[in-house]
């Protein structure tokens, strides 16, 4: 009788788990390692600005709200979602997004290039009562927003992290950061993300 | 993609194909001593264990995997900065740039790459063109009442206006009517044209700190009385007599700046047609607040040729009779 090799793989976990391990780590170090050190995807594009503290905030009640459970922010390459959003995202669009925002559920339109496509009234007509504006959409309304005001108490901290992943903020922005969104509703810091979602661009 | 990572790329990728194959051609063979379909004396509860061999469409499907990947990796953008033999990609990576963008689009038809957005774009160039381009050369006021282009005109109207001006366009409050032929702007075709191609940023300043609450009722009144509505006299003739500071917009008269050619795109206010509502509570927040209204700029989104048609559809909604 032959020896059976593939018998030791069977019958031990141990063995098994390491192998798999190398296994599909090829995968990953083909196709991720890479893009961690690659200039298209590492650095911004041309004018891309960090978000300021107001769209910062707004950006994490688009968060909160699970407005990426029916927008993805991801153009793709086609030629019928290039005409409807405008150009194809790219890489450097993403660099200073912790953690990016591109989602794969479409309930609602792509929103990586809303910002500029319609006015601040319109968003805030639309978030209170997206029927008032667009009678055959079934978003739901985000009235609250226009109620809830922000503390500020961890903008600067959150801009303090993102400096920390790379993007550039300065001592300035980050010391006036809580006295940026003193007094402004949610409504108006999401109205300020999304009115400069894409604009890079554009 | 330096060549360090594509070099990289290149001695995962192939060495795994090489494996894959080993371990296929290894596990083809029988090791185990017992021929195949007899029992391995493997038995658990009455149930043994047959050698059996691989399926052999199992195999096949395995052999054509590797096969295909080999195609695939010669044909198409997978080995780093091997480009394939097709030439092919789906897009131009790496843009920093509009002008990027447009310069890397030029630089593979020049260079006969095949970029699939690119040559969607060029085919669709090539059918719709022509057709645009065909209507560009018309006048405004001549397709605003051809029914060709007054459908495309309806299809980019629904797909890009409709949002703010309703599908009926006659507007909602902050979002003008387009249907009564009351202009912010100007009615003509440049002026709409104007409109679509750049937007319009309207400023109407909050006047609560210089008039105080009496002024803002006393105003109000004025405003409303200037429509023919029925107000307090002596409410209306207070707010007359400080009238002079929205006259700069509005002009003396309050007809609005297009009555006075100006471009301030301040609102006729003895027509009783009101923008953000005519109740005096609203007439009272637009003079407490100000108002501010945006209309985006559609010339990147559109281009011209399509805004061309446009302005003939929005044209006709505010003139549907034909008085050429």
């Amino acid at each position: 009788m032959q020896k059976n090799h593939h018998e030791k793989v069977e019958k031990s976990v141990g063995l098994l788990g390491i192998l798999t391990i190398v296994a599909i780590s090829f995968g990953t170090l083909v196709q991720i390692t890479p893009l961690m050190f690659m200039e298209e995807t590492t650095q911004p594009i041309d004018g891309l600005k960090p978000y300021t503290a107001l769209q910062m905030e707004g950006r994490d009640i688009f968060i909160r709200e699970g407005c990426t459970n029916c927008h993805s922010q991801m153009i793709r390459p086609f030629r019928a979602e290039v005409e409807r959003y405008g150009h194809y995202s790219v890489a450097g669009e993403s660099v200073w997004e912790h953690p990016f925002l591109w989602g794969s559920k479409r309930t609602g339109p792509d929103l990586a290039r809303v910002g500029e496509r319609y006015s601040d009234d319109w968003h805030y007509a639309h978030l209170m009562d997206p029927r008032s504006v667009v009678p055959q959409s079934n978003m739901p309304a985000y009235p609250w927003l226009d109620t809830n005001v922000l503390d500020g108490k961890y903008t600067a901290r959150k801009l303090e992290v993102f400096r920390r992943f790379g993007v550039p903020y300065t001592d300035e922005d980050i010391a006036g950061a809580a006295a940026a969104v003193q007094g402004k509703t949610e409504m108006e810091a999401l109205i300020a993300y999304l009115q400069s979602l894409g604009t890079a661009l554009k | 993609m330096s060549s360090f990572w594509s070099l990289w790329i290149w001695v995962f990728t192939l060495p795994v194909l090489v494996l894959c194959l080993v371990l296929i051609l290894w596990n083809l063979k029988n090791y185990v001593g017992v021929p195949e379909d007899e029992t391995t004396d493997h038995e658990v509860d009455g149930l043994k264990e047959l050698n059996n061999p691989l399926p052999k469409w199992w195999t096949y499907m395995f052999f054509a995997t590797l096969i295909w990947s080999i195609f695939y990796l010669a044909a198409y953008p997978g080995l780093g900065n091997y480009k394939g033999f097709l030439g092919w990609s789906s897009s131009n990576q790496g843009i920093k740039s509009l002008e990027e963008s447009r310069q890397a689009t030029q630089l593979a038809l020049a260079e006969g790459r095949r970029v699939q957005l690119d040559l969607e774009n060029i085919k669709a160039d090539e059918v719709y063109g022509p057709v645009f381009q065909q209507f560009a050369q018309r006048e405004v006021l001549d397709l605003a009442y051809d029914t060709e282009a007054l459908k495309i005109g309806q299809r980019l109207y629904l797909q890009n206006c409709a949002l703010c001006h309703g599908s009926d366009a006659r507007g909602q409050r902050g979002f003008p009517n387009l249907t009564d032929n009351d202009w912010l702007y100007g009615g003509t075709p440049d002026k709409i044209k104007e409109t679509l191609l750049y937007g319009r940023k309207a400023a109407m300043p909050g006047w609560e700190a210089a008039l105080g609450d009496q002024g803002i009722k006393e105003m109000t009144a004025y405003v409303l009385q200037l429509s023919g509505r029925a107000v307090n006299e002596k409410d209306a003739e207070a707010g007359k007599a400080k009238f002079g500071m929205c006259a700069a917009c509005h002009g003396a008269d309050g007809r609005g700046s297009i009555a006075h050619n100006l471009p301030f795109g301040a609102p006729n206010l003895t027509d009783n047609i009101w923008l953000y509502g005519g109740s005096s509570a609203a007439i009272e927040e637009t003079l407490r607040n100000g108002r501010y209204g945006v209309m985006p700029a559609f010339k990147q989104t559109l281009g011209e040729d399509k805004v061309h048609l446009l302005t003939a559809y929005v044209y006709r909604l505010a003139n549907p009779e034909d008085l050429r």
